[in-house]
């Protein structure tokens, strides 16, 4: 390795970078759309759910009740309901998102304590699911008591407390929330555009014919390698102060743990994908098939690894799968800094297990880069 | 720099599969001389070229270069050489300082001597006032005076070109040329791959490629000596007629339409003039015959025709019987 010439690299990628116009704004464009559509797209102020509203204790009480639910403006009553079977049947069917069930024994239970109402919710949809969560702020009973109803903890995943009003989701025991999404989604973006940036930069120098010049100068294969791997790599810090800044400022999500620690474990999982990046690049012909090539880490990535479904709820073959890629094991860390507030080295089996798959690939992708053309 | 040979290869051979892109080539190739590879498209030269600057391992064969084993030394040898490859090559979105920059960094140049080694190339490759454009906007001949320039920046004692002229204008090609006889005189050993008659007649020595096999080596004087008395100029008002009747005489090769004339190219057992008029005589042709000094383009044809399928023209021929 030789300074200069490591210099030299890194001097020619960034000077690329900034004409490339087309890829700044993919570094600036992706992060930005990705958090406002999935930002929003999970927003909690949903509005004029199609519900059934099955009142059976059908007392002055009860009718309050319905009416203060109402006023929300979450729900809006498209049919009638006698029985909890009916709200069932309306519910699988899609006719409805939210049911309400007021029980015969309404203002006895109330009068006990004990659950009061019951919303059916459709849980396929988790978007509901969260709308479901603003019903049961409703104060329940008269005179609303505020501290008879607990506000359930938006800022957590744990089951909602049992107060006089018990959500039950259909469908979807968990509970999936922005401030679950926007960590995870700094993930989800940096495995998109960092393989791809790489591979692809590396297969478009092949195709251009530069390759064929630089292989036939003194320049090193690691110093080639490094030349990608540290400018995407500042790329890819902006991409996570991006992200960051824009989703604490339009969705509040919360930085429990070290902005350090934050950093830490994006810069791994940044350096496990520009590394795999390059693997790819030595294996792909074109651009194209190295775009294809990145599709195949991608899908596995976003399915997998915990983002999308529950890392737990999968089979034991997926899950295996899943250990191999860096995602899972960076959402486990980004989740456990950002919103439990752990160390990142309290997590140091996922901390190890992305810093092993980085000398991995590293080192396949130098074996595996030749300065020859056969 | 060792003895006097710069490049010297015992019969090399590639294989792509079942294709022998070149087939046992033996070179030897003098110092600070220009020597040229001259053959048709897909005839091996690129493939040669990669060969002996170590960018391609060779199936078989053995290869010295400035005294280096190649491909087992091909590293200490990459600074010691220049390599222009036949598509332009260096970064279009770099301005021309910058990539002659990042050139000298790559092939460790000091700094202050890359500086002054830049404003001088600069100003004898003509980019006065375009240092600052970007490479991918400039013209063919341009972006090849760039990569020649990008190609010597670091004085290389050998230089490897694969059809540098391939994209450019004809008074860029001869300009090219006056740079390459330069570099000559300066010491510099070069290695050009060319299909142009023109240039390959330039050269101080040249190597005849045909599907992958050295057809013929020597200087152009040598190798165009060995065709005297085989070529023919015919003056005639039907050209295309003659031709007809001329290709079907035993011992004519080829006869090229020239303008108004017929260049003709006979057996290694010459056919005089006399019997090709009496045949043109007999079909009702008149005809002029003289001898004609023989080209390189000659010489291409008639060491070429030996080992290419015959084309559907000349199987139709009697000649090919006997070739």
């Amino acid at each position: 390795m030789n300074g200069r010439r490591l210099f030299a690299v890194l001097q020619k990628e960034f000077r690329q970078m900034r004409r490339d116009r087309m890829t700044l704004a993919m570094i600036i464009g992706i992060p930005m759309m990705q958090l406002v559509l999935f930002g929003y797209a999970i927003n909690l102020n949903l509005r004029h759910l199609p519900a059934a509203i099955a009142d059976q204790a059908e007392t002055s009480a009860s009718r309050r009740q319905v009416m203060d639910m109402l006023a929300t403006e979450v729900i809006e009553p498209v049919a009638d309901a006698q029985t909890p079977q009916q709200v069932m049947t309306m519910l699988r069917r899609g006719e409805i998102s939210v049911g309400i069930v007021i029980p015969y024994d309404y203002e006895r239970r109330l009068a006990l304590g004990q659950e009061a109402i019951q919303i059916l919710v459709d849980g396929s949809d988790t978007v509901v699911q969260s709308a479901a969560a603003q019903l049961a702020q409703v104060p329940v009973g008269e005179p609303p008591p505020e501290n008879n109803i607990s506000l359930p903890n938006r800022q957590s995943s744990v089951p909602l407390p049992r107060g006089p009003v018990s959500i039950v989701s259909f469908y979807n025991p968990q509970r999936v929330s922005a401030i679950n999404i926007v960590p995870g989604l700094i993930g989800i973006i940096l495995t998109m555009t960092m393989v791809m940036f790489t591979a692809v930069a590396i297969v478009r120098e092949r195709e251009r014919g530069n390759m064929e010049l630089l292989i036939a100068t003194p320049v090193s294969s690691i110093e080639l390698m490094l030349g990608k791997v540290l400018p995407y790599g500042l790329v890819g810090l902006i991409q996570t102060s991006l992200i960051l800044l824009l989703g604490t400022w339009l969705f509040g999500v919360p930085i429990r743990g070290s902005l350090l620690d934050v950093y830490i474990a994006s810069l791994l999982l940044i350096l496990a994908n520009l590394t795999m990046g390059l693997l790819i690049s030595t294996r792909a012909q074109s651009q194209f098939q190295a775009m294809q090539m990145t599709l195949f880490v991608f899908l596995p990535s976003i399915l997998l690894s915990g983002f999308m479904f529950p890392f737990d709820g999968m089979p034991k073959a997926a899950q295996w799968l899943a250990e191999i890629l860096p995602l899972t094991h960076f959402l486990r860390l980004i989740r456990g800094v950002m919103l439990r507030g752990a160390g990142v080295f309290e997590l140091w089996p996922d901390l190890l297990a992305l810093v092993v798959f980085i000398i991995l690939m590293m080192t396949l992708a130098v074996r595996r880069f030749r300065k020859r053309l056969d | 720099m060792e003895g006097d040979i710069a490049i010297r290869a015992r019969g090399l051979s590639k294989h792509f599969g079942s294709l022998k892109a070149v087939d046992d080539v033996d070179l030897t190739v003098p110092a600070r001389q220009i020597y040229g590879f001259l053959g048709p498209n897909g005839s091996g030269k690129s493939t040669s070229i990669r060969m002996l600057c170590g960018l391609l391992t060779p199936t078989s064969g053995d290869i010295e270069v400035l005294g280096l084993q190649i491909p087992a030394q091909a590293e200490v040898l990459r600074q010691r050489i220049g390599y222009m490859t036949q598509q332009f090559s260096l970064f279009t979105d770099l301005s021309v300082r910058e990539n002659l920059e990042f050139l000298s960094a790559v092939q460790n140049m000091p700094v202050r001597n890359a500086r002054a080694r830049i404003e001088e190339l600069l100003a004898e490759f003509q980019f006065e006032g375009r240092a600052d454009q970007l490479a991918g906007t400039m013209s063919g001949g341009q972006k090849q005076r760039l990569a020649l320039a990008g190609a010597v920046i670091h004085k290389p004692e050998l230089l490897f070109l694969d059809e540098p002229t391939s994209a450019v204008d004809p008074e860029s090609r001869r300009d090219f040329w006056e740079k390459l006889f330069e570099l000559a005189d300066a010491g510099t050993t070069i290695l050009v791959s060319t299909h142009y008659m023109d240039e390959a007649e330039r050269c101080h020595r040249l190597a005849i490629l045909n599907r992958g096999r050295l057809v013929a080596d020597g200087s152009p004087a040598e190798l165009t000596g060995k065709l005297d008395g085989r070529t023919l100029l015919v003056e005639t008002g039907r050209q295309r007629s003659a031709r007809n009747v001329l290709l079907s005489q035993p011992g004519v090769i080829s006869a090229a339409q020239i303008g108004n004339s017929l260049r003709l190219l006979t057996t290694e057992d010459p056919v005089s003039a006399e019997e090709l008029r009496g045949a043109l005589r007999a079909e009702g042709i008149q005809a002029e015959i003289a001898p004609v000094e023989p080209s390189l383009e000659d010489v291409f044809v008639a060491v070429t025709h030996r080992d290419s399928d015959p084309t559907p023209e000349q199987r139709a021929s009697p000649r090919e019987e006997n070739s």
